[in-house]
């Protein structure tokens, strides 16, 4: 089970922080901290698998991204680097070859995608199509509320 | 009114939505937390408006600075409030915000409860889908409870999105609401021939991750996914099952002989690396779990170890980390197949990446052997040598230390190898591991007797030194090895070649600067090596070095006495008397060489670990019971003065005993607590100097006003910390080391040579095996109380106690 993942830039600067189990806040700062401190530091050459505490932690860099993910010490590490790539097809496929800067001015969205792809650290749901449809429909409902709802809200309905 | 309406919808057309919140915190990139201030301040104004559509846009601002390291849980109602709406869109601006923030002390968690259920049965999925997204990251014990059998009525819903959330999110209730597994577990195990392929994965998913965790209840499970191994072509199902049946194949060797074959073909066929690596674990962990040895195993065996081969080769280094990691499970249970690769681990010492070369260095520790242990410790010194973090190196330091003292010295052929080994480490500076280091010398000096003599004028020569160790005075730096060095001394002073010139060394002004433990040592050593010296001075009936020695104490001894440290002064004091006492009676002519020998006769046995705890109590003694009248309860300022006395650490105990002691502490009674929280309560209000807190929080008058609390307390530290790059050591020693090495590859070359030519008595190792496993013999004699049986294996404190809850039979 996946018990974290973070996106985070060359800066160290954090974009998507997802937890799938609750800490507190003070500690969800703190690891983070310890892991850009730590990913940051890794060579380019070096492997992708680092220990951290009680966790093993993947991470693979896409552009100017770093994608930093924590799992438990019988997983496998492999497996995790195909999920890594998978969000990312996700990303890309939805955004339209996505950059860094799509994730950080529609932060919600990603963390939609990631909320139908994984779920409780595990895969949710296997097949690219479903994923990107499930979204899809989320958005329509959207934009079906809109045009009525804006007016309404604002009480000029 | 309307123009209130108007006015306040021009403020709104001025609301700043995400997109405008991001750019301006990345236009303001100077005064940054000033402009998030004033947007916080703005998103508070824009959370008191009634209007839904505002609070969602100010709860969607929240959720992306709450990224940004703010804190945003007092905004916690709110993100209810945006919840709790009917629109799908500020729905779910609302469930990621709490899914990102609360947490179990998030208080207002109860009210959320019902606002959940209700979503899960809305009609529309996608609500429900949210709902239960947001929920797996904040349930609660209390939630879990709640909701568990809304959950699993959704688990048997229409539509297989549901069905699928549901199964996953069960994983969390379980984890929560233990009692959940139990009704809940027959409706799971039907979700595996779900004909969603979705929900069967989800399913596949949740148990897998159950069973890992408590094997034996899901044995009865097995058929079921075996056909699903079999029939599944989605790789990501597949690993789960596999790496379900690496925990199961421990419990039930006949399903890991039926697995073999299966796994075998897909190791053979798959393209897939993540699918190939699963199966040679779980390969592995079948192999080890059979212990007869059916031919069909060394190939399966073989096979393994010859993927993994490929894998460390790879220029990929990920598979070469993983091959690593692999070969150590294998090295565990079949440490013949792996030793043949030796040369290649040795290769990915010297690899760039540091985690490969720990992961290298693991590997080596079950690789040694008797012939290569002293070509690896070499390689790794020269590591040491080069690495570039301390870390590393001091990995690499407890590792080697590790390697050599295995079982008992198993592999260490030559003892004086390793002795002078370990006085090479001491020149690693910046090194954390400086008692370990001098645990072993002490180790190897007590238990291996033939070694004394060497040890000795090695730690004689160390002493000597001493001004050049004594520069890194940190807590277990590598002044520890002195402390090693003056106690062996000491103890054997029988070896020392020259006691008078060691007495000296260790009553040199610079040791004042060494910690007080260490000092210690060498005030109770000096006395050791005083009573040898008047031994031997009385047997050859050497006035003058008599007196020489004791002019010598005299004069040196009374900087000892002036120590900060309450033992080196106490044991200074005695021993000064004693010399003194000595002195006099040496006057009056007599010899009482023999009565100080006498002190300090007898020979000294490392204590077994735990020894303290077999210790039975003898009978009629009650531990528990009070030795005195219980103190009066009319003041606390006794209770500060006690600890005034109380060391922390284990400082002036002896370096064998790591068995913990636990005494019996006096702890107060709730009733005695009280009484004296009343009477110090009285006090405070009957006394007219007492100062009370107004509770009011004074602002400082001046600006400049400082408390004399504030004033930082630092430290003196008398001795100043020289790094000295490479320490130099005297020739003497240095000439030494290199006889020694030099002489051992003598020795080895030598054993080539007469081994190619083939002979008779070789000094190859193999015979210098022989010749030293006899006189290096490694005392394994204990001291403990007796009839004590082997040290009792007391379980540690089991981590995953939540899984535990999950150990319930469910047949």
């Amino acid at each position: 089970m996946m018990q974290f993942m973070l996106l985070f830039s060359r800066q160290g600067k954090l974009r998507l922080q997802k937890w799938f189990v609750a800490h507190q806040e003070k500690t969800k700062k703190k690891i983070t901290r310890d892991l850009i401190t730590l990913v940051l530091s890794r060579k380019p050459k070096m492997c992708s698998f680092l220990e951290y505490k009680d966790y093993k932690i993947v991470y693979k860099r896409y552009a100017s991204l770093y994608f930093c993910c924590a799992i438990e010490n019988d997983d496998n590490e492999l497996l995790t680097l195909e999920l890594i790539h998978r969000y990312v097809e996700l990303l890309d496929k939805y955004f339209g070859s996505v950059c860094e800067l799509d994730i950080i001015f529609n932060f919600e969205k990603a963390y939609f995608m990631l909320d139908e792809f994984l779920m409780v650290g595990e895969v949710q749901e296997t097949s690219k199509k479903n994923v990107l449809k499930a979204i899809a429909a989320q958005d329509l409902m959207q934009e079906e509320e809109t045009p009525q709802g804006f007016f309404e809200d604002h009480g000029l309905g | 009114m309307a123009l209130k309406k108007v006015k306040g919808t021009l403020e709104r057309v001025l609301d700043k939505n995400l997109q405008d919140l991001v750019r301006g915190i990345r236009n303001h990139k100077e005064n940054e937390s000033k402009y998030i201030a004033e947007c916080i301040d703005e998103i508070k104004q824009e959370l008191k408006q009634d209007n839904l559509a505002i609070k969602a846009n100010a709860v969607n601002k929240l959720t992306y600075l709450q990224m940004l390291g703010y804190d945003i849980s007092w905004a916690a109602f709110n993100i209810i409030e945006v919840m709790s709406s009917t629109k799908f869109t500020f729905k779910r601006i609302g469930y990621l915000a709490a899914s990102q923030s609360f947490h179990e002390e998030t208080d207002v968690l109860m009210l959320t409860t019902n606002m959940i259920r209700k979503d899960m049965s809305s009609q529309n999925m996608y609500d429900s889908g949210v709902a239960l997204n947001g929920l797996s990251c904040f349930i609660t014990p209390d939630l879990a409870r709640d909701l568990a059998n809304d959950i699993m009525t959704l688990m048997t819903s229409s539509r297989p999105y549901l069905r699928k959330k549901a199964v996953l999110i069960m994983y969390k209730v379980f984890l929560q609401f233990p009692e959940a597994l139990r009704p809940a577990f027959p409706r799971l195990k039907e979700k595996l021939e779900d004909p969603d392929p979705g929900v069967q994965s989800a399913a596949v998913n949740v148990i897998c991750e159950l069973a890992r965790k408590n094997p034996k209840n899901y044995l009865s499970l097995a058929p079921l996914f075996f056909k699903l191994m079999t029939t599944s072509t989605n790789n990501w199902v597949l690993i789960k099952i596999i790496k379900l049946f690496s925990a199961l194949t421990p419990l039930e060797p006949r399903l890991g002989k039926k697995l073999i074959e299966p796994l075998t073909n897909l190791i053979h066929s798959t393209s897939a690396m993540s699918l190939l690596y699963e199966c040679i674990n779980t390969v592995i962990a079948v192999l080890v779990s059979i212990s007869s040895g059916i031919p069909n195993h060394t190939a399966s065996i073989q096979l393994c170890v010859q993927k993994l081969r490929i894998l460390i080769e790879d220029s990929d280094q990920n598979l070469k980390y993983l091959g690593l990691l692999a070969m150590s499970r294998i090295l565990a249970t079949h440490p013949k197949s792996v030793q043949g690769h030796k040369d290649l681990i040795l290769q990915c010492l010297d690899d760039r990446d540091e985690s490969i070369r720990l992961r290298a260095l693991d590997l080596l520790y079950g690789m040694v052997s008797k012939k290569n242990l002293m070509e690896i410790v070499k390689k790794l010194m020269v590591h040491m040598d080069k690495a570039e973090g301390s870390h590393y190196r001091d990995e690499l330091l407890s590792k080697t230390i590790e390697i050599c003292s295995q079982s008992n010295y198993q592999y260490v052929t030559n003892f004086e190898w390793y002795v002078s080994i370990l006085v090479e480490l001491t020149r690693m500076e910046g090194t954390k591991h400086g008692k370990l280091i001098a645990n072993q010398m002490l180790d190897v000096a007590i238990r291996v007797q033939a070694i004394r003599h060497f040890a000795v004028s090695q730690m004689a020569i160390l002493l000597e030194n001493s001004h050049l160790l004594a520069n890194n005075s940190q807590r277990n730096g590598i002044c520890e090895v002195l402390h090693a060095a003056a106690w062996i001394c000491g103890e054997f002073s029988e070896h020392l070649s020259n006691p008078k010139a060691t007495l000296e060394a260790m009553l040199k002004p610079k040791i004042t600067s060494l910690p007080g433990h260490i000092q210690s040592i060498f005030v109770q050593n000096i006395l050791k090596l005083y009573g040898k010296i008047l031994k031997a001075a009385e047997a050859k009936e050497d006035d003058s070095l008599k007196k020489e020695v004791h002019t010598l104490l005299q004069e040196k001894l009374p900087v000892f006495i002036q120590s900060g440290d309450l033992e080196v002064q106490e044991r200074a004091c005695s021993i000064l008397q004693i010399v003194k006492y000595i002195m006099k009676l040496e006057e009056k002519g007599a010899a009482v060489a023999d009565e100080v020998e006498n002190l300090y006769a007898g020979e000294l046995n490392p204590v077994a670990p735990k020894a303290q705890k077999k210790v039975p109590v003898p009978e009629g003694l009650d531990l528990d019971k009070w030795i005195n009248e219980a103190p009066d309860d009319s003041s606390d300022e006794e209770v500060p003065g006690n600890t005034f006395f109380l060391t922390t650490e284990d400082e002036h105990r002896s370096s064998y005993q790591h068995g913990d002691e636990s005494r019996p502490t006096y702890e107060p009674t709730e009733e005695e607590l009280e009484k004296r929280k009343a009477i110090r309560k009285t006090e405070v209000e009957h006394n007219p100097h007492y100062l009370k807190d107004d509770g009011k929080g004074h602002k400082p008058r001046h600006k400049d006003a400082f408390d004399a609390k504030d004033i930082p307390v630092a430290e003196i530290d008398l001795s100043v910390p020289l790094h000295v790059p490479g320490l130099s050591s005297s020739d003497k020693y240095m000439v030494l080391q290199q006889k020694t090495e030099k002489a051992h590859k003598g020795k080895k070359e030598k054993g080539k040579k007469k081994k190619k030519k083939g002979k008779g008595k070789t000094q190859a190792e193999e015979s210098d095996e022989d010749e030293v496993a006899a006189v290096h013999t490694v005392s394994t004699i204990v001291d403990a109380p007796e009839g004590m049986a082997g040290s009792d294996h007391e379980d540690d404190k089991k981590s995953g106690d939540v899984y535990k809850a999950l150990d319930i039979n469910l047949d």
